[in-house]
This record gives structure tokens, C-alpha cells and sequence, in this order.
């Protein structure tokens, strides 16, 4: 057994250390109580998710609840019986909060459920066995209850130096770890064995104070015999030793950067019930629902070390070790320094839970009156963070909070040294909470102020935006000659003539609809960011809310859009069905660069010593086992593409959705991330955070692009681009985008001088002669020309795997989608006229005597022709929206296109189709915001497009349905 | 069953409260006070008693028209460590009314009119000290000679120094001599060597008696430094850098100026450094910034001493660098565990 080198850290302070009275007595096992009481939120992050309902039964050991996402926990059930209630009950909380606690009553028979050890966890894989582990509930059992497997991921950002075993317990009165370490002293080693397997840190050492020697003796003889290398440090008492940063600085020397954590200096942490934890659910199978909890302080006549069952009441446990209920006075939760009161027994006993101190009043007297602070000094000599707790008082005392910042306040890690040794029993700790939660809270508060400061600018810009176009309007009627009193009201089809263009292009609009989206995304994203910074949990929720739904919404936009795009074969290849191959490809891809790493050290060692034919034979089995673990990689590769080939489905969308998913992963965990870092550290040095979560969220994102490359490029010959060639494309699609928005203003443009013309009083002949008809035309045919190109352009960025037949089928379609969109756009602007002269009071002969009717008429029957056309093609006769179709395009689709093609080219009609009526709604929409004295016509028309949508989409959803059974 | 709900820590270090600090000073300057009184008479004593009376009657007065708790504040024995300091401090037979007014000045203006104990900026003993120095010059110069070499050959009695202090005592003349330092800076033209053979307050019997005074205050400092009431960084600071300064300056022009003993055993050297400096709620917190204030503290004692218009320097020194500490502190605060670096200055924002 080596013997570590001890360091030193400054300060620290010797409290009595009261740890004699609860080591009199043996372990004891307290009788089953009457209910277990079990909160679903044991652990850091998210509450588990309950599996049971009322009613259930239950037995030892059986799953009740599972984890609900990344940083989250599974909860068993610690006796067998029946789940007697879910409901919100008191826990163990500082400020005695309750919480949702799933209460079983225990049936008394103990029985286990059956168990499933994992004996051959040296042969599975890392990822399994830390699944294993999550599964079985374990947490971190020190302090904080961080979901073990999380940790050990972490611990794998950097090469881990020192794989660190707290046994230190330097809170007086607790001696659950000794008791611990003296009764399962095999456990403890076994577990860190399989933990040091899982992380192969360079050292393992166990870190231990020099006031428990039987424990040391007890690890000593059994290290020695089992020639471990594991290390024993054996460090002097002092609070805080035990504290994770003072640890680590006690056995490496090293200090944990300010906002950082441990595993990025390469330190890994585990507190030695975790390891017994390990050992038992690797072991025996057991999962977690027991603990050794020390019962302790003058108002027990008992005072002792048990092994509880989680969700035991402190009541009864109070009970069990014979409490004197008048000598009761305090009621604390954890050692005297650190931990918290309870104002009730009836809190149940959790996986965190190390202590409880029923203390008499002479024990831990009312804290005398707090004096002046005389700057003595004292505290500071105390403080093993460095800190000036003096000036940190004065300035919390008089909310200089950015002085406090600037002292490092949120480096305080609230151990209460200083508090101890004050002089003038000054409350610091509580002082520095409290400016703590003050700073949290200006900068959620500043987060908010500049958001509605945001809100108020937009809404401002808007305003003045209204202003000046009714402005202009005016100085227009005025010109005008206010001959008609109906004047007013042609301020309301002028309003809407620029949002109701009629050069409506479906993808486009979804392009555009995307973009929206995305920059909502984006700016969703970056307040969420923000939250993050500012730590304000209820703002991270609430965006983490609205990003997911965003996202949601681009992603079913993008899809939409990728299906308007012709694929030769159907796109709607389900993404679950290929989630598992890829899970499988990740986890192989893992291995092959494990391997690697491992083959490379080995290979080092060997050039150092070429010699060792152990080493040869590493080298050799790790090569072996590294080809074995990329021929896997192969097979899974190209297993991918083969089951995805039948459907020939690596579609964009599916793609983008995957990314999608990935920086929803991302963000989750940032958010964790920050949350985590709140509660543990409640350290100021965002930045560095930032740093950390966009680099993670970048390796995620790596990490999709790797899964998905292999598979693009592994795909069948067919599939004609790749990511690189989108790229190339996004370019051009780009400049191509721009060019319709320049084409499409120009239109706009166009129109509105065309109708402010009209508004003027001029007739038709005026008009005509007016430049702007002839640049509108020229505008729209230049818009027709570019959405063509871009149409051309779509299925390249959109739809990586169209076959060869597929482009000029897709030159088709869009050629045919154009024509039908100017089409549409001529009705449109026929019944716009109509209206307008309607408005315009212009009685029906009048009406009928222009010239717009007859040309309504003579769009309408064109439309209904196409239709027909179009339907006894496809049999979708019966969708009203459906468009007109030029016969030679149709003639050329008919030729090239497959009969798959054919109901392709209908889904992504139907498809256009319901945008467009979705469109149309938003319109119409805007329209009755700004014209509620047209309201009733408006909402019919809402109504009938409605109608068209829901027919559209109905139709839809039946053509994607044969198009996946073909 | 009434369950106390408290942040923790739960537990305090039993028996160190801010009473026993300010008890544990006053104990500490016994030493000191039974060599004065033992070289220079009872003034020193009778000047105490004035000096505590004073103190907690303006205490109290001030406390009851702030509606404070009278009784718990006396209680923190921050009123009577300032008169002690003070009592020792003074010459011991000044009239009574010079005592009255320095405690009751450092009392009620530099203590309490701050807002009480902790809130001060300034040393309020060094306060008052300085207030009756400026304002009464003669009787503040009047220091007691040793027996041996003073005029009367005798120390003043009990009656005579209770008649110097409260009336008038015509043969005072007959005990007074001045300080050495006050010696030394009135050697006017005369070189170190002669002034040392000539002056009467530079004889070895008068040196001997302050440096008997010195010891018995760093007898009473190192017990602070053993109980840890106070760190050794700024008492070591500023006698090393007074030490360094003599040294210096004494090797520069050995003619003009005093040894370095000289200067670390006259006046209130010891007492300053141990006892005044070291005042916690008006000097600097850092280790490194007590340093630094221990060693300003130290260079202004001697510039006063060589070139100022007072024999010593001491309280000056101290309210001078009273001003600076919060400068000083927030250059010299100590690297927190986890940062590269200490943050200095007061730039928000930066991180490291
Ligand atoms: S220990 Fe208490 S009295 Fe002393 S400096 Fe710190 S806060 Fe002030
Ligand atoms: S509670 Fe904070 S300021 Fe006080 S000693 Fe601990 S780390 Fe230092």
C-alpha cells in the first residue's frame, strides 16, 4: 500500500467533535415503520417519474419510479407492500418544503423482487454498466445526491488524475462513514474497484480523518492483503476536510478553479457510501433503498449508527434510538455545521440523509445576540475558501452586492467556519445567503427589465411604423380631393393590399415561415442562455418550454418543407426505427476510440520498454480487439443504410430533426448544468460555464454529424449529395433567397403604388398608362423566374437522396407549382379588385360592367379545369384547392415520373395546398385585426379556407399513408 | 414540541466573545502600566481612573440618546479598552480636564458618531490623543523624569501627583523632564555623539526607563500574539520597518540621526505596534495589507520623528494610515481558493 502525500489547506477550524456518544452502541436496524414515505426528488435535478399508482403492490426492490431525463434518478422500493398514497408531504428541506413522495405501507413480509446482478460487469461495456448503475438509484450519498452515473460521465471530459474516495466525515457528531468503513470494509474496496474501472483514474486514494482509527486499520489490513492500489490518506482533523474542494486540495494540492469542477482538473470525487452503494447493486443486484444515517445529540437517550430504509420517518427513528422528547430542542438534519433544521419529524429519512442530531438546549444553545463586527479577523483565519469574511459582512450588511461579488462572495461555500469563531457571534453564513439569493435575483431581474425593454422598443418601432403610414395615407386622401365620404373606409383594403400580395409561392412562404421560426429559435435560445447566466430557474423552465416547442414547430416546418420537395420514394421513413442503429453506431464509434486510446498508451509504454512481452500482448489484444470493435462500426454502418435503404429515407428533414434533437440535448443539459452549478457552487464565473456548455453542446453536435455522415455517405449510389455538396448549395440558396425578397418588395412596391392609385381616383386607363402595371409584371415574372431556380435549387439543400429520375421531375412540379401560383395569384387579384369597388360603393351593375368578373369568372373556370384535369390524373378530384396543371408539364411528369413519383407529386401538392390555406388564414387573420368593420366577411372567408386546409390535410394524411405502404 | 428553525452553523466557539477580546487587550497592557507607574508615579493611574470614569459615562450618555441597550454595550469593553489606551498613553501628570477631553472626543466624535463600535474609520484613542496634542501643547510635553536623574531626586507622591493632576503643583518643575525623543529633537545643532553625552534625557538612566516601558509592552503584545487576538503581521512590520528606516538613515548620516535601538525602545514604539496599530476595527484586514500598514505606519513614525514638529509620531502614523486601510484593502486581498490570482482594486466585472 503507497501512502499519499498530504497537503494543507488555510484555515479550518476544530470544533468538538461529539463523535464518541453515537459509536457506543453497535449498528442497529430500526423495525419497519409504519409508512415509507419516498419524495421523488432525492437527487440533484430532475424529480424521478412516478411508475406506480395508488393501489399498486410492490415488492423490496422493485422499480417505482424512473428517471425523467438526463440528470435524474430511478427510486426503488425499499420494503414490499402496497403504494398507499402519492401526494405532497413534508421532506427534509431547509426551508421545509414539501414535495411529491410516493408513501408505501409495508406489507410487513420484506419479500425482494427478483434480483439481477451484474456479474460480468468487466465485460460490458462502460455505458452499460454506468445505465446499470442509474438504474439502480444511485446517488451521490455525501451531500448533494448527484446521479453517480452523470458524475462518472463528466468524468471523462478530461484524463483523470485522482479518483478521490471522501471517507474524510469532518462534521462533528456524524460517524456514519466510520461506522460505514468498520462494517462493510470489503464493500467499500470492491466498489471502488468497479468505479475505478469505469473512470482508470491514475491514483485512488481514500482520504480519511485521523480521528477514526479503527476504520483506518480496518482499510489498512484489508488494502495491504488485497495488494490494492488504492492509497490511503490519512489527513488531520479539521473542518472542513470533508468539504470536496478542501479534499481534493488536502490530497493533490491542486485547487478546483473558481466556477469549475473537479473532473476538469481531472479529479473525480465519490463518497465511500456511493462506493458500498455500487458494490451492492453490482454486486447483489441490490439497488439503492437503505443508508447508514448516524442518530445522534443529548436529547437521545441512544444515541447510535443505523441502516435505515430511504422514506423511514425521522419520527420513528427518533423513537427507536429512546428520545427524550422534553430535552428536545433543535432538530437538525445533517452535522452541526453545515446541516438544517426540521420543524417536524415526519420528514422521511432520503438518500442524502447522514444525520440526525436531536440536540438538548444546553447542546446547541439559541445563538447570543449578534455585536458589531470588530474586524478581528478571526473569520478570515478561519476561512478555508480565502475569503475576507469581514468585508464580505459590510458589504452584504449594506448591499454593496457588486463589492461582494468582486470579493469573490460566490466562492463562500457555506461551511460556517467564520460564523463559528466570530467573537461577536455574528450570523455570517446567513448574511452571505442571504446577499447571495439578492444577487441571483437582480440579475434575473435585469434579464427581465431588458427583455421588456426590448418588448417596448419593438412595440414603439411598430407604433411609429402605424403612424406614419396612416400619416401618409392622410396626406394622400387629402390629395386626393375629399370628394367620396366613404373615404375611411378604403384606409382598410389600402392596409391590407401589401400583406395580401397575391404572389403567394407555398414553399417559399414555408421557407420564410422557417426562418421566422428559426430566429425565433435562435433568440428563444439566447434568453435562454441568458437565464442560464443569470441563474433563474424559473426562466430557464419556462424557456426550455418555449425552445422545445419552437423547435418543434421548425422542425415540422422543415419537414413540411422537405416533403413539398418531389423524393422519388417516400420520405417519411420514421426516425425511431433508425434511433436504435444509430444509438448502436455511437456506442460502437465509442468503443473503437477507447480501444484506440488504450492501444496508443499501451504502444507508448512499449516503445519506453520494448522488451515487456506483457505489453506485446496488450498491444496485440487490443489491436485485435479494435479491429473486432471497427469491423462492428462496418457492419453497423452499413447496416444503417440497408435498413433505411428499402425505404430510401435518409431524408434532410429526418436529419435536421436529429440535429434538432441534439441541441435540445444540449441545451437540457446546460441547463442542468447551470442548475447543478447553482445549487453546489452558487459561484459567479459564468463565463467560464458558458465556455463549458457551448463546447459540450458542440461535441454534441459533432457527435450527430459524425453519426450521420457515415450514414449519407454509406447510402445507397442513388442518394445524390452529401453534406458537404448542401453546404456548397446553402451558398446559392442562399443569394437565390435574397434575390426573391429584393423581387418579391419590388412587387409589393408595385401593387401598393398601383392601388394608391386606384385610391386617388384614378380609372383604369390612367393606371394602364401608369409605368407601375408594366414593372408589377415585369417584377412578378422575374419572382416566377427566381422561385423557379429556386425550386430547381430545393431538392439539392432539401432532399440529399432524390434519384436521378427525381430532379426533373422536381423541374417539373415547380414549373407547374409556379404557373399555378400565378395562376392563383390572377384570381386573387381579381376578387381584390372586386372587392375594392365594392368598397369603393360602386353599385353591382357597375361592378359587373368592369372588367374584374368576367376576368374572375375566366380564372375561376380555367382553375376548375385544371382541376379536373389535374384529378382525373390522381383521383384528388374532390380537393378544392388543387391547382391548375399546364398540359405539356403534366405530359412530361406523366412520362418521367414512376407511379410512386405520382403520389409524391400529390402529397406535396396537397401539402402546398394546406400552407397555402394555412397562409391564408394568417392573412385573413391580420386582415380582421385591422378591419373590424369587415369582420363578419372575413371570418366567413376564414371559415371556408379553414375548410380547404382541413380537406387538404385530410387528403394528405391519406396520400402519405399509401405512399408508406408502397 | 417547539423545534427552532436556524441556519446553520448551528454551533460557536465557546467562551471567545468580543467582551473577552477587549478584556484580553486590557489585561495585556498591565505589564506596561506597572512599569510606568513604577518609574513615573501614580499620575499614570489616576489618569486611568479618569480616563475609565470618562469613557463609560460619555458611552453611556451617547448610547442613551441613540435609545441603545446601555447595559449590553458597556458591556463589550470597547469604551474602557479606548480610555486605558488613552490613560497610558498621556503624560501622566496632565491636568484632569486634558484627559476629559481626549476620551470623551475619541468617544463620542471618533467612535460614536460613526455609528458605535465597528464603524469607526479611526483609531478613536489616537483620535483624542492627537486633539489635546495640537491643542495642548505645554501640558502634553510634560513628561516625569526618572528619580535618578530629575532635579527633586524623588518620584512624585500619591497627594502630589492627585494636586498636579486636579490643581497645580508649583514644584512640578522639579520632576519634569522631557522624553528622549523630545530631547533628541531639540538637540538643535549639536551631533548624535554630543547630544547623547550632553542632554539630560539622553542619559542612560532616562533611555533605560523607556526601554524598561517598551519591554513590559511587548511582553503584554506577545501574550495578544499567543492568545491570537491579534496576527504578528502588522506589530512585526511596523517595528521591522521602523527598524530598517533607523538603520538606514543612520548609516546615511550616523551624525544627525539616532541608532536603530534608539528608535525601538523610546517612545511608544512597543506600545503603538502592539497595542495601537493593531486596533483591529480601523486597520486593514488582509495579512498582506496589515503588512503594508504595519510598515506606512512605521515609515511616517520616523519621518515625524526626524523632520516633524513633534517628538513622536505615533498617533499620526496611525490615523494617517487609518486613512489608507480601505485602499489598502482592496489591493491586497488574498487569492481565494480556486482563482489564479487575487483580485485587486475594486474592478467589477473581472474575473480571473
Ligand atoms: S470574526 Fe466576527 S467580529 Fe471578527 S472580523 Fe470576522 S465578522 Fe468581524
Ligand atoms: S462560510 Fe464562506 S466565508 Fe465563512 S468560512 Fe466558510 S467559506 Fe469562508
Amino acid at each position: 500500500m503507497q501512502t499519499a502525500t498530504i497537503f494543507s489547506f488555510h484555515g479550518g477550524i476544530h470544533p468538538p467533535e461529539n463523535k464518541a456518544q453515537s459509536l457506543q452502541l453497535p449498528l442497529g436496524k430500526p423495525s419497519l415503520p409504519r409508512e415509507l414515505i419516498l419524495p421523488l426528488g432525492q437527487h440533484i435535478g430532475q424529480s424521478s417519474r412516478p411508475l406506480v399508482k395508488v393501489g399498486d403492490s410492490v415488492l423490496k426492490g422493485e422499480t417505482i419510479a424512473i428517471n425523467n431525463g438526463f440528470l435524474s434518478s430511478f427510486l426503488h422500493a425499499p420494503t414490499s407492500g402496497t403504494v398507499s398514497a402519492i401526494e405532497e408531504r413534508l421532506i427534509a428541506h431547509p426551508s421545509g418544503l414539501s414535495d411529491l413522495c410516493i408513501v408505501i405501507k409495508p406489507d410487513g413480509q420484506d419479500t425482494w423482487t427478483t434480483l439481477a446482478p451484474l456479474y460480468d460487469w468487466q465485460e460490458n461495456s462502460r455505458t452499460d454498466v454506468l445505465a446499470y448503475l442509474s438504474e439502480m438509484g444511485i446517488v451521490g450519498m455525501g451531500g448533494a445526491g448527484f446521479p453517480t452515473q452523470v458524475k462518472l460521465q463528466g468524468a471523462h471530459k478530461n484524463p483523470l488524475t485522482h479518483f478521490i474516495i471522501n471517507a474524510a466525515e469532518c462534521e462533528p457528531y456524524i460517524t456514519a462513514d466510520d461506522m460505514l468503513i468498520r462494517e462493510k470494509t470489503l464493500e467499500l474496496v470492491l466498489g471502488i474497484e468497479i468505479l475505478q474501472h469505469l473512470v482508470e483514474a491514475d491514483n485512488v486514494v481514500i482520504g480519511i480523518e485521523d480521528n477514526k482509527p479503527t476504520a483506518i486499520a480496518a482499510l489498512k489490513a484489508l488494502i495491504t492483503q488485497r495488494k490494492s492500489k488504492i492509497q490511503l490518506a490519512v489527513v488531520p482533523t479539521k473542518y472542513p476536510s470533508g468539504g470536496e474542494k478542501q479534499l481534493i486540495q488536502l490530497l493533490t494540492g491542486k485547487e478546483v478553479p473558481s466556477g469549475q469542477y473537479p473532473a476538469d482538473i481531472g479529479i473525480l470525487c465519490q463518497n465511500v457510501g456511493t462506493c458500498v452503494a455500487v458494490h451492492d447493486s453490482i454486486y447483489l443486484g441490490k439497488p439503492l433503498i437503505s443508508r447508514f444515517t448516524t442518530l445522534t445529540g443529548d436529547a437521545l437517550n441512544a444515541p447510535q449508527n443505523v441502516e435505515v430504509l430511504l422514506g423511514t420517518p425521522v419520527a420513528h427513528l427518533l423513537d427507536y434510538a429512546d428520545s427524550a422528547a422534553d430535552k428536545l430542542h433543535r432538530l437538525v438534519m445533517g452535522g452541526p455545521m453545515m446541516g438544517y433544521t426540521l420543524d417536524s419529524a415526519a420528514v422521511p429519512i432520503v438518500k442524502t440523509s447522514n444525520c440526525i442530531l436531536a440536540a438538548s438546549k444546553k447542546e446547541l444553545p439559541a445563538p447570543a445576540p449578534e455585536q458589531a463586527c470588530i474586524r478581528c479577523g478571526m473569520c478570515e483565519q478561519a476561512c478555508p475558501a480565502s475569503l475576507l469574511p469581514q468585508q464580505l459582512l459590510w458589504f452584504s450588511k449594506s448591499q454593496e452586492h457588486e463589492k461582494a461579488e468582486h470579493h469573490n462572495l460566490f466562492d463562500c461555500i457555506e461551511c460556517g467556519a467564520c460564523s463559528y469563531v466570530c467573537p461577536s457571534s455574528i450570523p455570517l453564513v446567513q448574511y452571505y445567503r442571504h446577499s447571495k439569493s439578492s444577487i441571483r435575483e437582480a440579475r434575473e431581474s435585469n434579464v427581465k427589465a431588458d427583455l421588456a425593454k426590448q418588448r417596448f422598443e419593438a412595440r414603439k418601432a411598430r407604433q411609429d411604423a402605424e403612424a406614419a403610414e396612416k400619416e401618409a395615407k392622410r396626406l394622400a386622401r387629402q390629395k386626393a380631393a375629399p370628394s367620396k365620404s366613404a373615404g375611411d373606409k378604403k384606409a382598410a383594403p389600402a392596409k391590407v393590399a401589401p400583406t395580401a400580395a397575391p404572389i403567394s409561392d407555398d414553399t417559399k412562404k414555408l421557407k420564410v415561415d422557417i426562418a421566422i421560426g428559426k430566429s425565433k429559435l435562435k433568440k428563444l435560445q439566447k434568453q435562454l442562455l441568458e437565464a442560464q447566466e443569470a441563474e433563474h430557474v424559473e426562466d430557464i423552465n419556462a424557456l426550455q418550454l418555449h425552445v422545445s416547442e419552437q423547435e418543434k414547430n421548425v422542425a415540422s416546418l422543415e419537414e413540411q418543407l422537405a416533403k413539398t420537395a418531389p423524393a422519388a420514394t417516400p420520405a417519411q421513413a420514421p426516425a425511431a426505427a433508425k434511433a436504435p442503429v444509430s444509438d448502436e453506431l455511437k456506442k460502437a464509434k465509442i468503443d473503437v476510440a477507447l480501444i484506440g486510446v488504450k492501444l496508443k498508451k499501451v504502444q507508448k509504454q512499449l516503445e519506453a520498454t520494448p522488451d515487456d512481452q506483457e505489453l506485446k500482448d496488450k498491444v496485440a489484444s487490443f489491436e485485435a480487439d479494435l479491429s473486432k470493435a471497427q469491423a462492428a462500426l462496418s457492419a453497423l454502418g452499413a447496416s444503417t443504410p440497408a435498413a433505411a435503404a428499402p425505404k430510401a429515407a435518409i431524408s434532410d428533414d429526418l436529419k435536421k430533426l436529429k440535429i434538432d434533437a441534439a441541441i435540445a440535448k444540449a441545451a437540457v443539459k446546460k441547463v442542468e448544468k447551470a442548475l447543478k452549478k447553482a445549487e453546489e457552487i452558487q459561484a459567479p464565473e459564468i463565463d467560464a460555464i458558458r465556455q463549458q456548455l457551448q463546447e459540450a453542446q458542440k461535441r454534441a453536435d459533432d457527435l450527430e454529424k459524425a453519426l450521420l455522415n457515415p450514414v449519407s455517405t454509406a447510402a445507397q449510389p442513388t442518394a445524390k449529395t452529401n453534406e458537404t455538396a448542401t453546404n456548397l448549395d446553402a451558398d446559392a440558396a442562399k443569394k437565390r433567397k435574397i434575390d426573391l425578397a429584393i423581387a418579391k418588395a419590388g412587387i409589393k412596391k408595385a401593387e401598393k403604388n398601383i392601388a394608391l392609385l386606384k385610391e386617388q381616383g384614378k380609372d383604369e386607363a390612367e393606371i394602364k398608362a401608369s409605368e407601375w402595371p408594366q414593372k408589377l409584371i415585369e417584377a412578378q415574372n422575374k419572382l416566377a423566374a427566381l422561385e423557379k431556380e429556386q425550386e430547381t435549387a430545393a431538392p439539392i439543400t432539401t432532399a440529399p437522396t432524390v434519384s436521378p429520375a427525381a430532379p426533373a421531375d422536381a423541374d417539373a412540379a415547380k414549373k407547374r407549382k409556379i404557373d399555378l401560383a400565378i395562376a392563383k395569384a390572377g384570381i386573387k387579384k381579381a376578387e381584390k379588385n372586386i372587392t375594392l369597388l365594392k368598397e369603393q360603393g360602386k353599385d353591382e351593375a357597375e361592378i359587373k360592367a368592369s372588367e374584374w368578373p368576367q376576368k374572375l369568372a375566366d380564372a375561376q373556370d380555367k382553375l376548375a379545369t385544371l382541376e379536373k384535369e389535374q384529378g382525373a390524373n390522381s383521383d384528388t378530384a374532390t380537393v378544392k384547392s388543387a391547382k391548375p396543371e399546364p398540359k405539356q408539364v403534366e405530359a412530361k411528369a406523366e412520362s418521367i415520373a414512376t407511379p410512386e413519383a405520382d403520389v409524391a407529386t400529390q402529397v406535396k401538392k396537397q401539402k402546398i395546398a394546406a400552407a397555402m390555406a394555412k397562409a391564408q388564414i394568417n392573412k385573413l387573420t391580420k386582415r380582421l385585426e385591422s378591419a373590424p368593420e369587415d369582420a363578419e366577411y372575413i371570418q366567413q372567408e376564414i371559415e371556408a379556407t379553414r375548410q380547404k386546409q382541413q380537406d387538404a390535410e385530410a387528403l394528405l394524411a391519406q396520400l402519405t399513408h399509401s405512399q408508406d405502404n408502397t | 414540541m417547539a423545534l427552532l428553525r436556524i441556519t446553520s452553523p448551528h454551533t460557536q466557539r465557546a467562551g471567545h466573545r468580543t467582551a473577552w477580546v477587549m478584556q484580553m487587550v486590557i489585561l495585556a497592557t498591565i505589564p506596561g502600566i506597572i512599569v510606568q507607574s513604577w518609574l513615573f508615579g501614580w499620575g499614570t493611574l489616576i489618569n486611568l481612573v479618569i480616563a475609565c470614569i470618562t469613557a463609560l459615562a460619555s458611552e453611556a450618555a451617547i448610547l442613551a440618546i441613540r435609545r441603545r441597550a446601555v447595559g449590553f454595550f458597556l458591556k463589550d469593553y470597547s469604551a474602557l479598552l479606548t480610555a486605558v489606551l488613552l490613560g497610558v498613553a498621556l503624560p501622566p501628570i496632565v491636568p484632569w480636564w486634558v484627559t476629559v477631553t481626549a476620551v470623551g472626543f475619541a468617544i463620542i466624535f471618533a467612535k460614536q458618531l460613526y455609528g458605535g463600535l465597528g464603524n469607526n474609520p479611526f483609531n478613536p484613542a489616537m483620535v483624542g490623543y492627537a486633539i489635546v496634542l495640537v491643542s495642548f501643547p505645554v501640558p502634553m510635553s510634560q513628561w516625569l523624569g526618572v528619580q535618578d536623574i530629575i532635579a527633586s531626586g524623588n518620584t512624585l507622591s500619591f497627594m502630589q501627583s492627585l494636586q498636579a493632576i486636579f490643581h497645580h503643583l508649583p514644584a512640578v518643575d522639579a520632576y519634569t523632564m522631557a522624553t528622549p525623543l523630545d530631547g533628541f529633537k531639540h538637540k538643535d545643532l549639536l551631533d548624535s555623539q554630543t547630544a547623547f553625552s550632553t542632554i539630560p534625557a539622553l542619559q542612560a538612566a532616562s533611555l533605560n526607563s523607556w526601554l524598561w516601558v517598551n519591554l513590559a509592552y511587548l511582553a503584554g503584545g506577545l501574550a495578544l500574539l499567543w492568545l491570537r487576538i491579534i496576527t504578528w503581521h502588522t506589530p512585526v512590520a511596523l517595528l521591522a520597518a521602523l527598524f530598517v528606516m533607523a538603520t538606514v538613515f543612520h548609516l546615511i548620516d550616523p551624525n544627525n540621526t539616532a541608532t536603530p535601538l534608539f528608535h525601538l525602545t523610546t517612545g511608544a514604539a512597543m506600545f503603538g505596534a502592539f497595542f495601537i496599530a493593531t486596533d483591529p476595527v480601523s486597520s486593514c484586514t488582509s495579512n498582506r495589507g496589515k503588512l503594508i500598514y504595519g510598515a506606512g505606519i512605521a515609515i511616517l513614525i520616523y519621518i515625524i520623528r526626524s523632520w516633524g514638529g513633534y517628538p513622536d509620531g505615533v498617533a499620526f502614523g496611525v490615523l494617517l494610515m487609518n486613512f489608507a486601510a480601505p485602499l489598502i484593502d482592496y489591493y491586497t486581498q488574498p487569492r481565494t481558493y480556486g482563482h489564479k490570482k487575487a483580485k485587486t482594486g475594486l474592478k467589477i466585472g473581472e474575473d480571473n
